[in-house]
């Protein structure tokens, strides 16, 4: 994985700390061409790798990158699913049937009506991979090395003790995309043990890292043991949240620490994808920071 | 160690599931409902016990409490049920469809001496409980207006029909959306008594309201408006947000930010004259297991504190839950009577 990893939250309104930022965010990226010209900017910064949500708007995206590939040669995308919010209102506006029904793609529901609701009952990882393979159509020709289960499904298996679909994602991942499956988590510590526990061993997993502790469930002090055991590839995010801290502060913190393999993080401005590129490069000399 | 079943893994039941499941001081004694495609999902991909008739599920494993997350006009009689077991409630929000119900149900609970909790969690999140702070303290001087605003993307288009879209069941703005910002408001300012003017509208839904406008009044005499909307798609998600001005400041409330604006010097402890705006990193409690915001991890840890002794059951009780059905019941009588 790259060093620095570019985000995707400023794009589509998401703002964990300021709704308000989050919407001026939202009118300013109204255009699908303001966003990929931010992206160009953080290609120019040396940010080669994009990890984003399914988002429908994706598509459009994915679009202007499929048609201009020479320039998009090194790029590439982290992509992250299902985008939850889009079936959390379906399942409150039309049950879950309504929402198996809009989202499951073609045939498999056409069989399931003539079978009735009991075929959904006798395969759901067989319907987990076709919902897979519809949230990742848009990216059909893009390299997508690493594919993240989004923290609201990864921390839900997690909570309800499903460690058999994580592993059958784990294992869909790498059989159909031939991508190394990475996951989102708010729980990193309690997550390592439990993929641990399925056999999955030194996993790819992206959790909030900051200095003051800010969404790192269960304490900071687990999660730099963790970090220290060498049993995960991290990747930090959400490295400002903590609020108070500096730029300065919050990246050395992040930098200083052992077997962060990645840093994402999300800019609107030149100004601000430059400092944060530069800032992470000059704490890394200062930290010894080695590729792998 | 405490003994938890749950009734009704859907949308919120398996959010409360998820979280009783990671909790160190909780046993999962057991889940129940009524679907096949729920009870199939969870047979086959976790360790709970797993029941289709829930009076099964305790009167076999006999729990401490129980966590009622049914479509609202179930709340009542399953309540009922389980507090004439002497089984201590946590109950999803809105706590009745009626009045007259949530009563019975106040009433039996504090015969028995059981627990009780109601999920409005918005009173756990820290910039709501950093504004119950401030207002607690006086700061704000005395209050004169409120107005509360409340929008999300619920119901954008016509569309198929769930318990949502009806009435009789708990369906509407109303019950579904706006309960959460007169909830907030009782707890805030103080419990809303009277209703001056009401309107409910649709937009999309054929029998429910789609948006709701109030002018209300608190017990001691403060007066405000809500504005309430689930047909906005311009909003990602439910937000929330509350104004509340007062002789000596004035203060602007949402999930993620408190902005407050003092008119005099030192005002109360780490706030100053003028504007002085908080986010949710800085007020927010941690928790140990995260899902989708620290409120719904902490509204669990609150209960279970309540059971195991370690704190007073005084948040989201029945009783104040009851306060806010009263409000929707008064709403509704004053369309009614409009008509
Ligand atoms: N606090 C919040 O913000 C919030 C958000 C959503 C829902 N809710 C409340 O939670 C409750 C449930 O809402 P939901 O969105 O999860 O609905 P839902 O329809 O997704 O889930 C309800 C579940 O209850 C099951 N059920 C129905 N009758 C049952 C019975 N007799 N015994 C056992 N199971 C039964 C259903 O099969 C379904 O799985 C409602 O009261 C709602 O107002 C609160």
């Amino acid at each position: 994985m790259n060093r620095i990893l570019f985000g995707d939250n400023q794009f589509f309104g998401v703002n964990h700390v300021s709704d308000e930022k989050a919407r001026q965010q939202s009118m300013r990226f109204k255009e699908d061409i303001s966003i990929l010209q931010t992206i160009d900017v953080a290609i120019e910064e040396g940010c080669n790798t994009f990890m984003c949500t399914t988002h429908d708007r994706m598509l459009n995206i994915a679009n202007l990158i499929r048609n201009d590939a020479e320039k998009y040669d090194k790029f590439q995308i982290y992509p992250c699913l299902p985008y939850a919010h889009k079936y959390a209102n379906a399942v409150t506006e039309l049950g879950i049937m309504g929402t198996i029904k809009h989202y499951v793609p073609g045939n498999f529901i056409g069989s399931l009506f003539k079978g009735g609701y009991a075929m959904v009952s006798k395969d759901h990882v067989k319907m987990m991979e076709l919902m897979i393979d519809a949230e990742l159509k848009m990216f059909k020709g893009i390299s997508t090395p690493v594919i993240f289960l989004q923290n609201v499904i990864t921390d839900l298996l997690l909570g309800l003790g499903m460690k058999d679909l994580l592993k059958a994602f784990d294992q869909y991942i790498r059989r159909k995309y031939n991508a190394e499956p990475g996951y989102i988590t708010m729980n990193m510590p309690k997550l390592v043990d439990m993929l641990a526990s399925q056999g999955i061993y030194h996993p790819i997993v992206s959790s909030s890292i900051n200095y003051e502790g800010f969404r790192m469930s269960g304490g900071i002090s687990m999660y730099e043991q963790a970090l220290k055991s060498g049993r995960v590839r991290a990747i930090a995010m959400q490295v400002f949240s903590g609020g108070a801290t500096s730029a300065e502060k919050a990246l050395e913190y992040v930098c200083s620490l052992p077997n962060v393999e990645s840093i994402l993080f999300g800019a609107s401005s030149k100004e601000n994808i430059h400092q944060t590129v530069t800032l992470i490069n000059h704490y890394d000399k200062k930290y010894h920071y080695k590729t792998a | 160690m405490k003994k938890i079943g749950l009734i009704g893994a859907g949308k919120m039941g398996i959010s409360h599931l998820a979280i009783l499941g990671a909790h160190p001081d909780v046993e999962v004694i057991g889940v129940a409902d009524t679907s096949t495609i729920v009870t199939d999902v969870l047979k086959r991909h976790t360790s709970f016990d797993v029941y289709s008739d829930y009076l099964e599920m305790i009167n076999v494993k006999k729990p401490d409490a129980v966590f009622v997350s049914v479509p609202t006009k179930y709340h009542e009689p399953i309540v009922q049920k389980l507090l004439d077991r002497n089984i201590n409630v946590f109950v999803e929000k809105p706590f009745s469809l009626n009045a007259d119900n949530g009563q019975k149900l106040m009433d039996s609970s504090r015969q028995k001496n059981l627990y009780n909790q109601v999920g409005y969690h918005n009173k756990f999140i820290g910039t709501f409980m950093e504004a119950k702070r401030i207002i607690d303290s006086g700061s704000l001087g005395k209050l004169q207006l409120f107005s509360g605003n409340m929008n999300g993307p619920v119901v954008t288009k016509t569309k198929e029909h769930t318990w949502r879209s009806k009435p009789e069941e708990g369906g509407g703005c109303l019950m579904d959306y706006a309960a959460h910002l007169i909830d907030l408001i009782n707890y805030l300012i103080a419990p809303i008594t009277a209703v001056h003017g009401a309107d409910l509208m649709s937009f999309y839904s054929a029998s429910v309201e789609d948006a709701v406008s109030c002018l209300l009044e608190t017990k001691n005499g403060i007066h405000g408006t809500i504005n309430v909307n689930w047909s906005d798609e311009t909003f990602r998600k439910m937000t929330t947000s509350i104004t509340i001005l007062g002789s000596k400041g004035k203060l602007t409330v949402d999930a993620t930010e408190l902005k407050v604006y003092f008119k005099e010097a030192q005002p109360i402890v780490g706030y100053a004259k003028g504007w002085n705006v908080r986010h949710i990193n800085a007020l927010s409690p941690h928790v140990d297991f995260y899902l989708r915001g620290e409120e719904y991890s902490l509204q669990i840890d609150h209960f279970i504190n309540v059971l195991e002794g370690k704190a007073p059951n005084t948040i989201n009780t029945f009783e104040s839950a009851l306060q806010t059905d009263k409000v929707i019941q008064q709403i509704k009588n004053h369309k009614i009577n409009q008509l």
